[in-house]
């Protein structure tokens, strides 16, 4: 907006009479300075190194999900010779091989797609559950957000892996689409079972804390609907806190997806999974202790490009702890 | 005070109930036939067969089941598995081990935590202030599964500290698999700690006992210390809960006998009774340091009152 563009703005502001022109603002408000939080948050993030390397890491391990040919050096992960059995990393193979000759570093590489998905898809589960539970408990209150949060009590009680252990134990032999199915939608699906309640409480205590503020009751004195009001005013108000949960969140459940696996109840053979792969080393971790590792080290990157840049997120987004 | 307290004991009944009938409902539906399995490769006779689904009520209806299910637990009577052992034995055999690698967590991660947080907080943006926030993300980050493996592979294995698996070594086999558990807190209370302390280290009060001419020491230990450890003290206290019951990977993988082992052994041979009463009791620990906290947070802040 030019100088005299202004000007104009504010002589028909003033003959209109929704101002003075007294004490009209100093700044130009209608600049891009308005999405202060969201270009503030940038800012932050650029100069955080933090962010760089978690991106640099997420990046680099999407693309392994997308094509893990590129990453498995063309080897087939399923082109087994038995004469090859857990030999060690050598410069033709830098993994190794697997108990079954298979190369190691192949077969690592393309267990990155199904720990992704399962993490992605529980996390989008997640959300909605606890954007639809959480905004409604908040919104309406009184007895529904009474059930609603002791609802939420009741699933917090119950340790993730625990409830996510015994559901997928039980899925099979029941008629439950998706849970009956052993496969890596009854894996996302008992993790976001037993994960929705700290997504609920977040957007429950964001629209209480934002139910009661002079922009709301403006709005709804201006004839707004509740769909609109939680629509419009409440719910963008929740995002930044839930997408620094979500972010780190999807570390977590990749790390709870593998354990899961670990434990026999996750992804089945022939499916190629890194919580497969550490439950097969772990017998012979004294004589082929990479068969443990290599799986353990991709994991933990993946969850730390999540983790890093959730918490980037959180510096960026939380004005409280800005310096 | 008292009616707060009666108040969120009121609260806790529909937690309990709510929580310990879910995993029941999900038990309830455990594949495969308990009774058939009992018998191996001799089938069992159907007279035999039809009094076991006499006693354990298998062809009720799920809320009856539990109904007697929840009278019996009243008269402390847990109910036995399909042997006939009783879980309240199981319980008694495994709960030790558990209770032991829960307080070896509990103490690592209040001593390192605390001391790395405080000594990060009263020097903010030094090296050691960097390290802790390093590696606390690094510790935040790897899968407990992971850590594990790694501690049995290096602390175990390669430099031999620690045995790996088993109590044979009495409080020695406690260290490493309790060091493990403790490794997420241990960062959590670490950064919580760093955090608090930073913010008081500002704080009016604080500058005036600097002002008066208060040794350094002093008014670290006595006014910033005290402090700053409340939301630390109440997060430690309701954490207890939760590695009580968080211990399902540490003990299978260090091979220790406790309730999270169990709990896991029994979800695959189908045990259900030993499964729900396990589970309930995990449940109830977690509830009940909750609960704790929560009054012990009155108590260490007068500025909180619950009316």
């Amino acid at each position: 907006m030019t100088d005299q563009q202004q000007l104009d703005l504010r002589k028909d502001e003033v003959e209109a009479g929704t101002t003075t022109g007294l004490a009209s603002p100093s700044v130009d408000v209608t600049s891009a300075r308005q999405n202060s939080l969201w270009s503030d948050a940038w800012g932050s993030l650029k100069r955080n190194p933090l962010f760089w390397l978690g991106s640099l890491l997420f990046v680099f391990f999407a693309l392994m999900a997308v094509v893990p040919q590129l990453f498995a050096r063309g080897v087939d992960p399923r082109a087994c010779d038995l004469a090859f059995a857990k030999d060690t990393p050598s410069s033709g193979h830098w993994f190794g091989y697997d108990p079954q000759g298979c190369d190691y570093l192949s077969n690592v590489v393309y267990g990155a797609r199904s720990s992704l998905i399962i993490g992605i898809f529980a996390v989008v589960v997640i959300l909605v559950l606890g954007v639809l539970v959480g905004a409604i408990a908040g919104f309406y209150g009184g007895v529904v957000d009474g059930v609603l949060s002791r609802l939420a009590d009741i699933f917090y009680a119950l340790p993730l892996i625990l409830g996510a252990l015994v559901l997928l134990r039980v899925g099979p032999s029941t008629d439950i689409p998706i849970l009956n199915t052993r496969g890596p939608g009854a894996v996302a699906l008992a993790l976001a079972l037993f994960g929705w309640m700290t997504a609920m409480r977040l957007v429950r205590s964001q629209v209480i804390a934002v139910k009661s503020s002079d922009y709301v009751a403006a709005a709804r004195a201006m004839g707004a609907s509740n769909r609109r009001i939680l629509l419009r005013h409440i719910l963008p108000n929740a995002v930044a806190p839930v997408l620094v949960y979500t972010t780190i969140t999807i570390g977590v459940l990749i790390a709870a997806e593998a354990t899961l696996t670990y434990l026999g109840v996750g992804l089945q053979r022939p499916a190629i999974s890194w919580g497969l792969q550490i439950e097969a080393g772990q017998d012979s971790i004294r004589s082929a202790p990479h068969l443990v590792l290599f799986p353990s080290i991709i994991l933990t990157l993946t969850v730390m490009a999540f983790v890093m840049l959730g918490d980037a997120l959180r510096d960026a987004l939380d004005p409280r702890q800005r310096a | 005070m008292g009616r707060y307290i009666a108040r969120r004991l009121l609260l806790t009944i529909p937690v309990l109930l709510g929580a310990s009938f879910l995993i029941f409902a999900m038990v309830y539906a455990l594949p495969g036939d308990p009774i058939r399995a009992l018998g191996g490769d001799r089938p069992i006779s159907p007279a035999v067969a039809a009094v076991l689904t006499e006693r354990f009520h298998l062809n009720d209806p799920l809320y009856l089941q539990y109904w007697e299910y929840l009278k019996s637990l009243l008269h402390g009577d847990l109910g036995t598995d399909f042997r006939g052992r009783p879980v309240l034995d199981t319980i008694e055999r495994t709960l030790p081990i558990t209770v032991k690698l829960t307080i070896a967590a509990v103490l690592f991660e209040t001593v390192i935590g605390i001391a790395a947080g405080v000594l990060a907080g009263i020097r903010r943006n030094s090296f050691f202030d960097n390290l802790v926030l390093i590696s606390t993300t690094l510790i935040v980050s790897i899968p407990i599964l992971v850590l594990a493996f790694l501690a049995q592979l290096t602390f175990g294995l390669k430099l031999g500290w620690f045995p790996i698996a088993g109590t044979r070594d009495g409080i020695y086999s406690y260290l490493l698999p309790g060091l493990v558990l403790a490794s997420g807190s241990l960062a959590y209370v670490a950064r919580l700690t760093r955090t608090s302390v930073a913010e008081n280290m500002s704080a009016d009060y604080v500058r005036t006992a600097r002002a008066k001419g208060l040794p350094r020491r002093d008014v670290i230990v006595r006014h910033t210390l005290r402090n700053s450890l409340i939301p630390v003290v109440t997060f430690i206290g309701a954490d207890i809960g939760g590695l009580l019951g968080g211990a399902i990977i540490t003990e299978t993988v260090f091979n220790l006998p406790g309730i999270g082992r169990e709990v896991f052994d029994s979800v695959r041979s189908q045990e259900g009774a030993v499964v729900v009463g396990i589970v309930t009791l995990m449940v109830f620990f977690f509830i009940f340091f909750n609960l704790v906290v929560d009054v012990l947070y009155a108590v260490l802040d007068p500025r909180i009152r619950y009316d």
